[in-house]
């Protein structure tokens, strides 16, 4: 027989090859359009042809002041979804392409829907206009104790370890936060020991998944309803014996110089409270650490590859069980965020759910740090409006916009947003 | 730096895996450790690499003991280990990959040194010919490529002795050449390299010593020089015929006829089958070669109706069989033996009695007006495990308590009790021993001669080889041709990786 004919391409890439192409999917563009529809039709329903929106963004300390914005409500609206609406087609004929939109088409989009939400709400109020900086403010300060409940998911799962426990942990936080606060008179003790509540619950996790290989996702929910009831117990009893234990404390907003004058950044990233600034450092260096340092590499092994890990002398286990403490404090810290940190005494299930939001977060984060931190602006964005449109009296039915973080919440698991992998291990103790 | 075990034992409960191991290896030569799957090989150089504590014995580096507690240890001392399964992270990049564990920081916020590790990788590679990207992703890159990053992770750790753990089994024979030269390229350089397998090619082609374990405990040494049926006699513990006696098949009609079939991963969009047709005869064997993950599986299961096809059409004997449920289809007499035996072939957890009628159990004799009848159950247990020499304590026993080799001589046993038209086989050897091997080829021959159609898929040559009377050699989803069986190793080789052999022979 003759020799045979060698593709040389074939045998110098013997992984590449026809028919891999990048995946069609139209899941992304589908959804875009028909939310594009339905805030056209929606909101142009709601919205009367002779009214007028007006946004403002100025503050008084601004070193300068910006002009309140006017537009005709209806024509606003329209320019805007019709906008979105040609971004979903855009995206749709990448899509047949094999291709996929840069970062910048889900931003636009998401700023002219929500542009054209706001529109509406504001529509035909003479006197009261969007305050778009407030509303950027509220958003932060809403999303920071899911930044700091997604960082803590990060951490942990990272490692190889589901952390359910975050609404635990965020609870536990504020209990401990207030309890302690209150005892010494001063909203910054709080603050400190809320992490060790954290840390805490973490521990009991670690211990059981590590030690005694339980699921993760069964403990993580027990320790959540165990945190609860025993918050409540103490809340009903020894602090509503004593209510010196529970207080309202209040920690002062910090207004950095001259950064705070900036008009509309300044007021909503450097006019506030300390747990908000030491926010803006864990996520820093977190992300950092996580993809830039020995510890990070180690982590990232462990939670991928727990057995190449253990092949190279990495203590799995053990890391492990460092990084869902570490990861429980975190949460700890966010849970000061519900009494001192904003001024509130412990109230029962204070957390009402913010930390399944915050898992959420972490996932569509895409279990980094910048990406939860994102993900959860973005929920803290969806609170905030509800707020808002709740104080300036709307039309749009408060109830759905209350759902709206939720719904986003479940658009995103889904993987509308593209595809998120989680860490191999996850979920898989490492027996030796 | 010379390797000394001295009387390694280690046991699991009651099962010694070691038992009194010595063995010496020296720098500038190639140690082959031989022996069956299940012999202990990997247990010993667990041991060594410090993953297991041994139960006795020592192990001295140039005449000192040393005890490893972990693999750390052992790296530090100089020892160096490729898996068999890699350790290596699939997210992470090669250089990443290098530097996990030892890891070179730099600057006040000792934050990793990426650049050092890039340049180390670049520095092996080319010392070596490896072509290997520091900032490719591990999970982009082929088997064989990977492998290589595996053995420049053990050198940047300046390994003296150097573990390969069957380095062979997951490459195809042109990764197997260039494999075993880079070996020869570290003895050389004055590497001393523990070579573990079951192959004997790879030992005669590159070994200077050899020493051969049976059953936990060193049968013997041998020389490369030896044949391979005295090697095999020594790893087996008799005398092991390496071909497999048969006669040219006498092949009758077209039996199984598959026609433009394609296979669409639906998640990723991927062809994993594409456009297959082929024609297979009653009484003869074709064999489809490639390498592991270019659609045989796919194929296999495809014809089976597990996977769920896009395209084209599979007929038997004139029945049309695409559509069709799995149950109809293994009632037009279609025998399947899958590829992973303990998650698709058996129950771990139930008895070998149980495993015997997984799908026979609601006819007659073996089950009535809807129930069970235990006697008819045992007496054809006792039937199968005499006929297909099932080594086992009892048929009571669960079948997850069986050897490889027997779990799958439990499969055969039941998917050959039905009168089958079609037999299909999938790895049928996989991790079998040599004489497991022996035994389920000489029952697949058997099937051929009684007339039934046979689609054997096997990523070994060796057993393609034995059995085929066709050669189907599949790469990326197709068949890039079907060749009579003395095609030599080196066209079926180039042939599985993509290229197309000119002549057509059928």
């Amino acid at each position: 027989m003759s020799a045979p004919v060698v593709e040389p391409d074939a045998l110098a890439h013997p992984e590449s090859g026809e028919g891999r192409k990048r995946p069609r999917s139209y899941k992304g563009p589908i959804a875009l359009g028909v939310i594009a529809l339905v805030a056209l039709v929606g909101l142009g329903f709601f919205t009367s042809s002779d009214t007028e929106t007006t946004f403002s963004f100025a503050k008084n300390s601004d070193f300068f002041t910006i002009p309140d914005l006017t537009v005709p409500s209806l024509m606003a609206v329209i320019v805007l979804t019709v906008i979105a609406l040609l971004l979903a087609v855009y995206s749709l004929v990448l899509a047949t392409n094999h291709r996929k939109p840069g970062i910048w088409l889900p931003v636009v989009y998401g700023i002219a829907i929500i542009g054209a939400l706001l529109t509406t709400a504001g529509a035909g109020r003479d006197n009261t206009s969007i305050q778009f900086t407030s509303l950027l403010t509220s958003s932060l300060f809403l999303a920071v104790p899911l930044v700091f409940g997604a960082l803590a998911g990060t951490i942990c799962e990272r490692s190889g370890i589901v952390n359910i426990a975050i609404e635990g942990q965020l609870l536990a936080g504020a209990f401990l936060a207030a309890l302690v606060g209150s005892m010494a008179g001063n909203a910054y003790i709080g603050m400190v020991v809320a992490p060790l509540a954290g840390a805490a619950v973490g521990a009991i996790l670690a211990v059981f998944a590590t030690k005694y290989w339980v699921d993760q996702i069964v403990v993580g929910v027990v320790l959540n309803l165990l945190v609860l009831g025993l918050t409540g117990f103490f809340f009903n009893t020894v602090m509503s014996d004593n209510p010196n234990l529970n207080q309202s404390l209040n920690m002062q907003s910090i207004d950095i110089p001259v950064l705070s004058s900036i008009p509309i950044i300044g007021p909503v990233l450097f006019q506030q409270n300390l747990l908000v600034y030491i926010l803006y450092v864990t996520v820093i260096v977190t992300q950092i650490m996580l993809f830039k340092s020995r510890w990070g590499l180690r982590v990232r092994a462990v939670g991928e590859h727990p057995k190449a890990a253990d092949t190279v002398g990495i203590k799995v286990n053990r890391t492990r069980l460092r990084n869902t403490i570490l990861g429980g404090a975190v949460a700890g810290l966010g849970g000061a965020f519900f009494t001192v940190a904003s001024g509130l005494a412990f109230g029962n299930n204070m957390s009402a759910g913010k930390g399944y939001i915050a898992l959420a977060a972490m996932i569509l984060g895409r279990w980094s740090p910048r990406g939860a931190l994102v993900a959860a602006l973005l929920f803290g964005f969806a609170d905030a409006l509800r707020v808002q449109l709740g104080i300036i009296g709307s039309d749009i039915p408060s109830e759905f916009l209350a759902m709206t973080p939720y719904l986003a919440t479940i658009l995103a698991v889904a993987g509308l947003v593209g595809h998120s992998r989680a860490p191999a291990a996850e979920n898989i103790p490492y027996k030796k | 730096m010379k390797l000394e075990l001295q009387g390694i034992t280690k046991k699991f409960g009651d099962f010694t895996a070691n038992d009194a191991i010595d063995l010496v290896v020296s720098p500038g030569k190639v140690h082959a450790l031989l022996g069956e799957n299940g012999a202990g090989k990997s247990t010993l150089m667990n041991v060594l690499f410090g993953l297991y504590d041994a139960d006795g014995g020592q192990i001295l580096l140039d005449g000192e003991p040393t005890v490893f507690s972990d693999p750390g240890d052992a790296m530090d001392a100089g020892i160096g280990m490729v898996h068999q399964h890699f350790m290596l992270v699939p997210v992470f990049t090669v250089a990443e990959s290098l530097m996990l564990g030892h890891e070179d920081v730099k600057g006040p916020a000792k934050l990793l040194n990426l650049d050092a590790a890039r340049d180390k990788v670049k520095e092996l590679s080319e010392r070596f010919g490896f072509h290997i990207d520091p900032d490719a992703i591990i999970e982009d890159l082929s088997v064989g490529a990977q492998q290589r990053v595996e053995i420049i992770k053990a050198l940047s750790r300046d390994a003296k002795v150097l573990i390969l753990d069957e380095p062979t089994a997951v490459l195809t024979p042109q990764e197997t050449d260039e494999l075993l030269e880079i070996v020869g390229q570290l003895r050389d350089s004055g590497t001393a390299v523990v070579l573990i397998t079951h192959k004997l090619r790879e030992v005669k082609a590159i070994a200077d010593d050899i020493t051969v374990i049976r059953r936990g405990k060193v049968v013997g040494t041998a020389s490369p020089s030896d044949s391979q049926e005295e090697l095999a006699s020594l790893m087996v513990g008799r005398s092991v015929s390496m071909a497999v006696d048969k006669e040219p098949a006498e092949p009758g009609d077209a039996a199984l006829t598959v026609d433009g079939l394609s296979v669409v991963d639906e998640e990723t969009d991927i062809t994993l089958l594409d456009n297959v047709s082929f024609e297979l005869r009653a009484g003869e064997v074709l064999a489809v070669a490639g390498v592991q993950g270019n659609g045989q599986t796919e194929l296999a299961e495809a014809i089976l109706g597990l996977t769920k096809t896009d395209a084209g059409s599979v007929t038997l004997d004139g029945e049309r069989l695409t559509g069709r449920s799995i149950r109809s289809v293994l009632d037009a007499g279609v025998g399947f033996v899958p590829e992973d035996r303990t998650e698709d072939g058996v129950v771990a957890d139930f008895t070998i009695i149980n495993n015997l009628i997984l799908d026979l159990y609601d006819r007659a004799p073996y089950s009535k007006r809807g129930s069970l009848q235990p006697s008819v159950l045992r007496e054809n247990a006792d039937t199968q495990v005499e006929n297909f020499d099932v080594r086992t304590t009892s048929i009571d026993a669960l079948t997850g308590s069986l050897s490889g080799g027997n779990q799958q001589k439990v499969v055969l046993a039941r998917e050959l009790s039905r009168d089958l038209k079609l037999l299909i086989a999938s790895q049928p050897t996989r991790g079998l021993d040599v004489g497991s091997i022996e035994f389920v080829h000489k029952r697949i021959i058997e099937e051929r001669d009684k007339g039934v159609a046979v689609l054997v898929v096997s990523s070994e040559l060796d057993e393609v080889y034995a059995l085929a009377d066709r050669i189907a050699v599949m790469y990326h989803g197709k068949i890039v041709d079907i060749v009579s069986p003395d095609t030599d190793r080196d066209t079926l080789g180039l042939m599985m990786a993509g290229a197309h052999s000119k002549e057509e022979v059928a």
